[in-house]
């Protein structure tokens, strides 16, 4: 491959439109919104830039820490929920006869060919009072009543006089269920593509010198599917952390995140200026992780070398 | 300041509502009122006119409406926020209406062209959001309530207590996530004015819903009516144009505005500034105030019409219905919401913001 600097020209061409696209959508919008956060409210439209920091003083108000913590321990939950369910998946996919590997992820990808709003309406279906779940769950308790009632035992109503169902909706598991459901496939295919990568032979070796099936298991996969399981997990910890769609539809009184509130601010709140810095506060926390992340790997690599 | 449409619409509604908000406007600089071309750029709510008014008015007048819609009032107010892009009549609810008002977004009307305002009735007159009714007249008003399962429920809900301050129905009632409304219907439960600001007061409220959330369900973003239809829940805080929509299709729902009042709502007609046919305009804000035209249209989408002579062409199962028309008792307990301002607007959001951290 050529070097971009005796090719200028290529380079140009290939780089510019993406570059463009960047600034126009991505860089000059974000600085707009940055430039807001430090604005006043005046009167009902109007916004002026005095490079207030009032809107950073109000954010950090221990009410708004509270549910950045809250937001981050349900993207945490998503993510660690996330891993071990995609784990056994992309390494059963892994090891799954050849013709079949793309299938499985097909199968892994097919969610995305639907909206998120009609997936999520889906699941309320799925598990709401009168749901699918419910439903069956009833069916068996009908059917186990039957049972009961043919041998004899019938009247003494040991499943309870009447079908009590399960609330599965608008709590915080309701929450988590649908971060996983919608996140999982971001998990999925990085694990899919280290996993792929991971030489068989190191896997026999570690069993043919005794190791145990789990114990091979944690010594040789994990440590070598790590670097998938990092970048699964940022993929996945990122955008849980903000969700909106899914604590609005699924959640109860008590699932508010940070990116509900932000909304607000930029709906029914009118309050642009505030939901800018909250926005930026959002950044930076995720930002900090990510650097506390990365200065951490860094240590105990350090250690493993010395 | 907050303010879901009365009739947010059905998700099934709204997704081809957002579909079908087209552009299609034309801005011919416009040349002497009296010139004017045959024209004119409606902005409305789905399903909220006539079958026939458009063809009507066009037939009456020789004048083409071309009709947009919008799915909420943010969204109206952030279409006109950065100027009028072409519209000459639009429709926003009573608080909205005041904050453009505020914001100077609308042209005064010129009353001398509306004569069919004599058509509305007295108390319509002079709101507190628009003195006069130099800028906005009134389309149609509704209420917010309860809609109950009859059979899941102990007669008729009518307090509030049963939503704001009772473990009676736990688990099985949901309030509206609109944090304006559900603070200001609270200050009415506790024999507060709707409007109060005393922060005091607020927090007041606020902690009778922090003590209440257990009992809850959800804050039903858009959904209250099909929470009940589907029998997630059995009471709910509604609009009552969307509690009638399942009325109609379950006669086990029916709705009530409790005796300590409730919140009265009035979605206006107005012309936003630089609206390029004001004359026609006139004529058409004119056309819906008429009796028979506005007649047709409150039979077509069954809201409560505040036009007086259009009301007495109605059938009595349109004028009899209470979930359409209160009783005089319960309405003169009903309040309208006045835009409050900003700092208002902050601490609502974040007295809401620390009863769902709570």
């Amino acid at each position: 491959m050529e070097s971009w600097r005796r090719n200028p020209l290529v380079f140009w061409i290939i780089g510019l439109p993406p570059t463009a696209w960047l600034l126009g959508f991505f860089l000059i919008p974000l600085a707009l919104v940055w430039v807001l956060s430090f604005a006043e409210l005046r009167g009902v439209v109007d916004m002026e830039v005095t490079g207030t920091l009032s809107n950073y003083a109000r954010a950090i108000d221990p009410l708004y820490l509270q549910i950045f913590v809250k937001s981050f321990v349900f993207a945490g939950l998503t993510t660690v929920v996330s891993l071990v369910f995609g784990f056994p998946v992309a390494l059963a996919i892994v090891f799954a006869p050849r013709r079949w590997r793309a299938l499985l992820l097909l199968l892994v990808i097919l969610p995305f060919w639907t909206n998120l709003l009609i997936r999520t309406y889906a699941l309320i279906a799925v598990l709401r009072t009168r749901g699918f779940v419910n439903f069956t769950l009833e069916w068996f308790w009908d059917q186990a009543n039957a049972v009961l009632s043919l041998i004899g035992l019938g009247s003494l109503q040991l499943l309870g006089g009447r079908f009590e169902p399960l609330e599965l909706l608008y709590n915080n598991t309701a929450v988590v269920v649908g971060l996983v459901y919608v996140h999982l496939p971001f998990m999925v295919l990085p694990l899919y593509a280290s996993l792929e990568k991971l030489d068989r032979s190191l896997i026999e070796a570690a069993l043919d010198l005794g190791a145990s099936q789990l114990h091979a298991f944690r010594t040789v996969v994990v440590p070598l599917a790590l670097p998938g399981i990092i970048s699964g997990s940022i993929l996945v910890f990122i955008p849980a952390l903000g969700s909106f769609l899914t604590p609005d539809l699924l959640g109860g009184t008590d699932s508010q995140m940070i990116a509900n509130v932000i909304e607000r601010q930029f709906k029914s709140a009118n309050d642009w200026p505030f939901g800018s810095a909250l926005s930026f506060l959002l950044m930076y926390l995720t930002f900090g992780a990510l650097a506390l992340r990365a200065l951490y790997s860094r240590r105990t690599a350090g250690q493993g070398r010395g | 300041m907050v303010n879901h449409s009365p009739r947010r619409s059905t998700r099934r509604s709204f997704l081809a509502g957002t579909g079908a908000v087209a552009a299609g406007l034309t801005f011919l600089p416009k040349d002497g009122w009296s010139a004017e071309e045959k024209k004119l750029n409606f902005y409305n709510w789905d399903t909220y006119i006539g079958e026939t008014t458009l063809a009507d008015f066009k037939g009456v007048t020789g004048v083409d409406v071309s009709m947009d819609l919008f799915a909420d009032n943010d969204e109206l107010f952030a279409k006109l926020k950065e100027g009028n892009p072409g519209y000459d009549v639009i429709v926003p609810t009573n608080d909205y209406a005041e904050r453009m008002i505020t914001a100077k977004m609308l042209m005064a009307l010129d009353h001398t062209k509306i004569p069919n305002i004599a058509n509305i009735a007295k108390p319509f007159l002079n709101p507190k959001f628009d003195p006069g009714r130099k800028y906005s007249l009134p389309y149609m008003w509704g209420t917010v309530g309860i809609g109950y399962r009859k059979s899941r429920v102990d007669g008729v809900p009518n307090s509030w207590k049963a939503l704001y301050d009772s473990n009676k129905y736990s688990g099985r009632i949901a309030l509206l996530g609109a944090p304006s409304k559900v603070l200001q219907v609270g200050c009415k439960y506790l024999g507060w004015p709707l409007n109060e600001a005393d922060p005091a007061k607020l927090e007041k409220v606020a902690e009778m819903l922090i003590k209440q959330k257990p009992h809850i369900k959800v804050f039903a973003e858009d959904n209250g009516q099909d929470l009940l239809l589907s029998g997630e829940v059995d009471l709910t805080m509604e609009w009552n144009g969307d509690i009638l929509q399942v009325m109609a299709e379950d006669k086990d729902i029916s709705y009530v505005v409790p005796d300590e009042g409730g919140l009265l709502w009035e979605d206006t007609l107005a012309i936003p500034n630089g609206a390029p046919h004001p004359e026609n305009a006139h004529a058409f804000i004119n056309y819906l105030l008429d009796a028979k035209a506005g007649a047709a249209i409150a039979d077509f989408i069954q809201y409560a019409t505040p036009n007086a002579a259009a009301k007495a062409l109605m059938k009595t199962e349109y004028t009899g219905n209470p979930a359409i028309f209160p009783s005089d008792a319960v309405i003169a307990r009903c309040e309208t919401a006045i835009y409050q301002g900003t700092e208002y607007t902050q601490l609502i959001d974040r007295l809401w913001t620390k009863i769902g951290a709570a």
